[in-house]
């Protein structure tokens, strides 16, 4: 059936900022929705509140709203755009519930706007929890045992009836938010209540736990003549019971026969059919009874998910886009498979390799958080791998994860043996101990109790993951022993350590995906001497023995026309590269906090700019969710774990003009050095700049040379050195370990107390890992640049305004473009000093600078020579594709031919702000520090600032009051700003309510306020009140350790009643221009090609 | 583990590790791209003269049961894959599939790069090959790849099918296919049928008992006037390995049997069908070997996902494409025969139907078994026909 004529138009909802549980995969599945409705001549409408998408930019769709996707605003978004359609299946689980937000209100019937992708009806039988085992038993399958509750009464009696462990599934939260398995009833009341706070329908699933049981996922694609198709069986590592994006997945299954896959298979067909989604995909979870078979529907997404994004990049079968094309109108049969260009869509991807996806997790940051893993996911990104077996495609997902383990390495010294003197037994129970809980270290712990020779079946009993991967592990395990064993023979032999290993035993880890580190680590050798001895001795017609095959959705039955890359060791390469003139993009790998989507965005933008100007582009990454990886993107793509090993074996292969490390955050600059040093040319800034800026003494030397200032510093090889640096510099000062990304172990210390227990605790000072100490600048204003250099001229694109002081991690502050407070000589200045540093430094390319401004005074804090997390945000607020130029400028052009050589300065005010995973670690306080929490961020755009802030807290999910109480609880140096704030919001209306010192100075002062009992000083207190619903907003500051404990309580209540809240004054102050402004007036909006008219391609 | 050799005839050559039986054996070498069901595959007798590469590279994870054997031993020349494993897991496993290989004497390697050898056998279509255990010199095993026997022209058939006739009565139990949301009708009636064993799989057997029927299996030679002496309800022309040239008496029967009663052909079945309408077969490049082949129904326009097993194939009428918007009809002896079902990726007839006389034939697996099930309606349009030829 041919497309829809009879629709012109359709608006997409995005997905709204990175959290856990919706991050990239969106980007990538919206992205590919975009293209693929505008190649078939539609008007698309896109609305998305995240700045760091490629879906966002201005030429993917005709009109693109980077506004709050809320019903309230999406309504406004119909109003003006009529569209003919909405396409609610490409933005997560927002996006499903801003549609049925839509439908509910009567928007769609308003204005006439068809749901397409999935009806309401059928995301209402997927998502009721309770309508959905309706459904899945009418058609005669399993589901667990199960009941609804709205209240802890009702819980208690489903659990009565389903038994412990039970399952607390909060309904309407993606990436089972609030989800918890309860194994006595004091846990079952606990996680009932946070359950109930966290659905946003007030409503949970009390369910029968499965816990053990296998897992599986078939992700299933249908179209409006009944064709179905599964595009890949998932299999689960992880049993039941752990979140499945927290659990290591594997395709294809690998341990289910074919009639225990066609039963599956069976019901998929019957869910999807049954649900009605009847022009799109879907994801179905199955649970399979490891001993009798029995099965049992877990649930459905009738959506494209996270699951989706990884079934693509494991198979080359495009769901996103085929989804969109499906929901209007065309059939499987219609659609073209473009990795082999002759076959068709409608058929099912067969794979002849092996799939590993391991989630990366972030618990370093979030001190107090519950590690054990649950319903709930709680990992913040993860790496995909392929090899031609599973143990390849383990090892290989292992480095991609990048937490400095390459390999299966003992967590507990066991690489060469049981120690002398180490106690076996206790050892041993140790690591029973630690795999009784599932845990993000739980592969290692495995690999540590096969090497203490616990049994299979032991392990099997403790973890319920099947015998068939823990003996996969076990060879691996096993190999490590030969290796050994091998070497040191060798060893004895000879004496010698620089004797070459066997080269097949050489050959036999490679195919087993031993990367040269642990093989270097295990036998005693440097890398580097395992790899020259790869490349002396690789059969011919490969560089170091390494080959290339190509993911081609069929297992080679037919010719891929894609060149879509894994590395293996076998015998034929297939990668086959071509003369051409090209460039290696080196990707960022899995997400972690401080390093996300704002890097995958850069370096898409690298490749669409190398495809403008004809170069050929090779992208190399291992992060299935992001649009890099998709192989639309570039030219050829390589899904390779980014460590210096394995981009080395593609650059020999590929032999590139150069190599771009500028775009993907820490992960690719690390390599800069060691690239360069093996001969790889660097394009842009030099590995020399770039080491120029993040080494500290250079740094330093670099500035005295500019004449410019930077807080007192100093470089702590010790404890005692870090002290004496202190106390020189004078407290409080800003301590963190050299070459981080993302503030990790980033601490303010306020006396040396807290410095001697900040270097034995977080830190593990050396000559080799010195620790960087810091003046700390109280209540400065920290400032963001963003700036464009081909060598010549500099550029400065953005100057941002931090609304959060100095001391909060420029990651997790929320920021102004332009400055809304600096006055203009100080902004020219740091223009001026931008320039300078660029100059200096000689880049060619992106660099961002971070400023602190105090008392008029600038001081540099430091200089980042790469593209930063902010350019996207500054792209879209002044409507300039910066990584793009940067990529031009890095290959040669200049500004002056780009002809960019001033930066718009926009009549509007954009506000970028940070979004945070709190909600997922009960017990984490909230408070914002130097070391970056945030997974995401929201960009909110308007004419004033009011309204430009507003609509950021909107987007990130805070709605500001229009009135009601504010709870003012503040230190004591916060307290005039209080006042001024407290002021402006007793004008607008809002009554006053303050603990007793901030209450006594704000009478003083002429504002009205009640006071309230602080938790210490009796009942009922601020908590009894938040609780109580009387508070719409609370304000809350507090200085040092003590009062961060008395006032937690506050700030997680007021986090758990979703009560907007503030814990510093200029966010505060921020937060009071931003009610006045929607007291003043209504909410406009206007699409990016409206704001950018003059510089932005709009109307395609 | 022993080392092992596999050497194509036409001079590519492979070194692995030994599999299974310690021996030597030849055969023509297919590759299959199915990633579950290796143990259907090995027992379908449709691989005999054949030795079976596996695409998907671990194979072996679930171990072998009795119960899912679609023949009482295996078939396959030989077996190829990736890395077999060591330790097989799952609830219904008996034994490994290198202990199953040994005790069937079956040889086969692993160790080898399997997609090379695909992509290979892609390019230069199947060939003859041997693996061996015993000798691995290089020149010496493409020497006797070389003379290994070809399978165009032989009655393979008749090596494989049963040697006298005998009743099924077992059904799929648990895991009968349910896709449409409901268990299936229960028929009408209880139908007699005949099916002919060209080496059938035990799946239809299963299936025909699945929808009602009482099942005579005879064997491949068995000629058309003692079947119609059981005075079946419908008779069904098995799969089974090979030519259709090769079983002239096959299509002889079935010659005398059109008309006389509904007839399901499935895969060799539907060729000697093709054979009998008049129709000419050829032999593919490297086969369709796959459970995940598009196949278009055109009297519907939906597409299947189907099991196939097949070296040889009806070739198509003018005319006869996807794109194409009529089905195309042929005129037959026997009346008009319809192109029912084409291949959505190479174009090839995948069924056909006759307009005049109760006849329908796939060259694909409705039986499944390995692969999906979105085929098993056929069974219930065979029961149809039958039906309607006693209404």
């Amino acid at each position: 059936m041919p497309k829809r004529n009879d629709i012109h138009s359709i608006l997409i909802i995005g997905s709204g900022p990175i959290v856990i549980g919706q991050a990239c995969e969106f980007d990538y599945s919206g992205t590919q929705a975009c293209k693929a409705l505008r190649e078939e001549g539609y008007r698309v409408i896109l609305i998305n509140s995240n700045p760091a998408t490629i879906m966002t930019d201005p030429e993917l769709a005709d009109r693109t709203y980077i506004e709050p996707i809320t019903v309230d605003v999406v309504e406004q978004v119909i109003e003006r755009e009529r569209p003919d359609a909405l396409l609610p299946t490409m933005g997560g689980q927002t996006a499903l519930n801003t549609a049925i937000g839509l439908a509910k209100r009567g928007t769609l019937a308003k204005y006439n706007v068809q749901l397409i992708g999935a009806s309401i009806e059928a995301i209402h039988k997927a998502e009721d929890r309770e309508t959905f085992k309706q459904v899945m038993q009418r058609i005669g399958l399993r589901v667990p045992d199960s009941g609804v509750a709205k209240s802890r009464e009702d819980a208690m009696r489903v659990v009565e009836r389903v038994g412990f462990p039970a399952i607390v599934r909060p309904s309407f939260t993606m990436g089972g938010t609030g989800g918890n398995i309860a194994y006595n009833r004091e846990e079952f009341e606990r996680h009932v209540d946070w359950g109930l706070a966290m659905s946003p329908v007030g409503e949970i699933l009390v369910e029968q736990s499965v816990i053990g049981w296998k897992e599986f996922e078939l992700e299933v694609m249908r179209d409006l003549k009944d064709n179905v198709v599964i595009v890949c069986p998932i299999e689960n590592f992880d049993a039941m019971g752990i979140h499945t994006g927290d659990s290591i997945t594997v395709a294809p299954a690998m341990t289910l026969t074919d009639k225990e896959y066609q039963v599956m298979r069976d019901a998929a067909v019957r869910i999807i059919r049954e649900i009605g989604v009847d022009t799109g995909g879907s994801n179905i979870q199955f649970g399979l009874h490891p001993k009798t078979g029995e099965m049992v529907v877990i649930e459905m997404n009738p959506r494209v998910s996270r699951s989706s994004a990884l079934a693509s990049k494991a198979t080359g079968f495009p769901i996103a886009k085929i989804a969109a094309k499906l929901a209007v109108g065309y059939t499987l049969d219609e659609i073209t498979n473009d990795i082999t260009r002759v076959t068709k869509a409608s058929f099912e991807p067969t794979i002849d390799y092996v799939v590993f996806k391991i989630p990366r997790f972030a618990f370093e940051k979030f001190p107090g958080a519950d590690q054990t893993l649950t319903t709930q996911m709680k990992s913040v990104g993860e790496a995909m791998a392929m090899g031609r077996t599973f143990k390849e495609a383990l090892h290989k997902a292992l480095r991609s994860l990048e937490v400095d383990r390459y390999g299966l390495v003992s967590l507990r010294g066991l690489d060469h043996g049981i120690p002398d003197g180490a106690n076996r037994e206790e050892l041993t129970a140790q690591v029973r101990t630690a795999l009784q809980t599932p845990h993000p270290d739980r592969l290692w712990h495995l690999a540590d109790a096969m090497r203490l020779g616990i049994s299979i079946e032991e392990l099997y009993t403790l973890t319920h993951i099947d015998p068939w991967f823990l003996d996969q592990v076990r060879e691996l395990v096993d190999f490590e022993g030969r290796l050994q064993a091998a070497s040191e023979m060798l060893n004895v032999k000879s004496k010698k350590l620089s004797d070459s290993l066997d080269m097949e035993l050489l050959w036999e880890a490679k195919r087993l995906g031993f990367a040269d580190r642990r093989i270097a680590q295990l036998t005693g050798k440097t890398p580097e001497a395992v790899r020259q001895q790869r490349i002396a001795g690789a059969p011919a017609g490969t560089t170091g023995g390494v080959t290339y095959k190509r993911v081609d959705t069929c297992a080679a039955e037919f010719e891929a026309q894609t060149p879509y890359l894994y590395s293996t060791y076998e015998r034929t390469c297939e990668a086959r590269p071509t003369q051409r003139k090209k460039v290696v993009i080196l990707g960022g790998g899995p997400n972690r906090i401080g390093q996300g989507i704002e890097f995958d965005y850069c370096c898409v933008h690298a490749a669409f700019a190398l495809r403008e100007e004809g170069v050929e582009t090779i992208m190399v990454n291992c992060n299935p969710e992001t649009v890099s990886t998709d192989y639309d993107t570039s030219d050829r793509l390589y899904f390779e774990p980014l460590t210096e090993e394995d981009v080395r074996n593609i650059v020999d292969r590929e032999r590139p003009d150069g190599v771009v490390v500028q775009f993907g955050g820490q992960t690719p600059l690390k390599l800069a050095i060691p690239l360069e040093r093996a001969g790889i040319k660097i394009l842009g800034t030099s590995p020399d700049a770039i080491d120029r800026a993040e080494d500290r003494e250079r740094f330093r030397e670099l500035l005295n040379k500019l004449n410019l200032r930077q807080p007192a510093s100093g470089t702590a090889r010790s404890a005692g050195e870090a002290v004496r640096i202190a106390a020189g510099i004078g407290y409080p000062v800003m301590v963190r370990p050299s070459y981080v990304l993302g503030g990790r172990a980033m601490r303010i210390v306020y006396d040396a107390a807290g410095l001697m227990h900040y270097m034995a605790t977080a830190v593990n000072a050396s000559p080799e890992h010195p620790v960087l100490v810091d003046k700390y600048l109280e209540d400065a204003i920290e400032i963001d640049v963003d700036a464009i250099s081909d060598g010549k001229r500099v550029v400065v694109a953005g100057i941002m305004e931090h609304i959060e002081e100095a001391g909060v991690h420029s990651g997790d502050s929320a920021c102004s473009l332009p400055p809304y407070t600096l006055d203009a000589a100080v902004v020219d200045d740091i223009r001026q000093q931008t320039v300078a540093l660029a100059m200096e430094l000689g880049v060619v390319g992106l660099m961002n600078v971070q400023f602190a401004v105090r008392g008029g005074v600038i001081y540099v804090l430091e200089v980042n020579p790469r593209g930063s997390r902010t350019v996207p945000f500054v792209s879209k607020a002044i409507g300039v594709p910066l990584a793009k130029l940067a990529m031009k400028v890095m290959i040669g052009q200049t500004l002056d031919q780009l002809g960019f050589t001033t930066a718009p300065q926009p009549a509007h005010i954009s506000v970028k702000e940070a979004v945070f995973p709190f909600t997922k670690f009960a017990g984490v306080d909230v408070l914002l520090g130097p070391e970056m929490k945030s997974t995401g961020e929201v960009m909110g755009m308007d004419a004033d600032f009011g309204w430009a802030f507003a609509k950021s807290q909107s987007a990130a999910g805070v709605s500001l009051p229009r009135g009601g109480t504010v709870l003012f609880s503040v230190k004591d140096q916060d307290k005039p700003a209080a006042l001024d704030v407290a002021r402006r919001l007793r004008q607008l209306g809002f009554r006053i309510e303050a603990t007793r010192g901030t209450a006594a100075h704000l009478r003083q002062h002429g504002v009205d306020s009640d006071e309230v009992n602080k938790v210490t000083e009796g009942r009922p207190h601020l908590v009894d009140h938040i609780k109580n619903g009387e508070i719409s907003l609370v304000i809350n500051t507090v200085w040092g350790q003590a009062s961060q404990a008395d006032s937690a309580s506050i700030r997680r209540e007021a986090l758990q009643r979703g009560v907007p809240y503030y814990t510093t004054m200029p966010g505060a102050r921020a937060a009071g221009m931003a009610i006045e402004a929607m007291l003043k007036k209504g909410l406009t909006i206007r699409s990016l090609q409206e704001y950018h008219r003059p510089t932005m391609k709009s109307e395609g | 583990m022993g080392k092992a050799v596999l050497a194509l005839a036409d001079g590519t050559v492979f070194d692995g590790q030994a599999l299974g039986h310690e021996g030597e054996t030849m055969g023509e070498v297919v590759f299959n791209t199915a990633m579950t069901g290796y143990q259907e595959i090995l027992t379908d007798p449709s691989y005999k003269g054949q030795i079976v590469t596996m695409t998907c590279p671990h194979i072996g994870n679930y171990g072998v049961t009795q119960q899912d054997t679609e023949s009482r031993r295996i078939w396959a020349e030989g077996f190829i894959v990736k890395e077999s494993g060591r330790r097989p897991s799952n609830w219904r496993a008996e034994q490994s599939l290198d202990e199953y290989l040994k005790e069937s004497r079956v040889v086969g390697i692993q160790g080898i790069d399997t997609r090379e050898l695909t992509r290979h056998l892609r390019e230069t279509g199947s060939q003859q090959g041997i693996i061996s255990h015993v000798d691995l010199d290089h020149r010496r095993a493409t020497e006797k790849a070389r003379t290994a026997p070809s399978i165009v022209g032989r009655d393979l058939a008749a090596e494989v099918t049963c040697g006298k006739s005998y009743e099924w009565t077992e059904g799929s139990g648990s895991w009968t296919p349910v896709t449409n949301g409901q268990q299936p009708n229960k028929p009408v009636r209880r139908f007699n049928i005949v099916v002919y064993d060209f080496g059938v799989k035990r799946n239809i057997l299963r299936r025909l008992v699945d929808v009602g029927c009482a099942v005579t299996v005879v064997p491949a030679s068995t000629p058309a006037k003692a079947v119609e002496a059981l005075m079946p309800d419908g008779v069904v022309l098995s799969n089974g390995p090979g030519d259709p040239e090769g079983v002239p008496y096959a299509v002889e029967a079935a010659k005398a049997l059109i008309g006389t009663r509904p007839i399901l052909g499935i895969c060799l079945g539907h060729q000697i069908l093709g054979l009998a309408f008049g129709l000419k077969t050829y032999k593919l490049k490297f086969g369709h070997h796959a459970a995940n082949h598009p196949v278009m129904d055109l009297r519907t326009r939906k597409v299947e996902i189907t099991s196939q097993n097949h070296n040889f194939a009806v070739r198509p009428p003018e005319g006869a494409t996807v794109a194409a918007a009529k089905p195309p009809v042929l005129t037959t002896p026997f009346g008009r025969v319809a192109v029912s079902h084409l291949s959505l990726n190479d174009d090839s007839v995948e069924g056909m139907v006759c307009l005049d006389q109760p006849v329908l034939s796939v060259q694909y697996h409705p039986e499944a078994s390995p692969g999906p099930h979105d085929s098993a309606y056929l069974f219930e349009q065979f029961i149809g026909m039958m039906e309607k030829s006693h209404a």
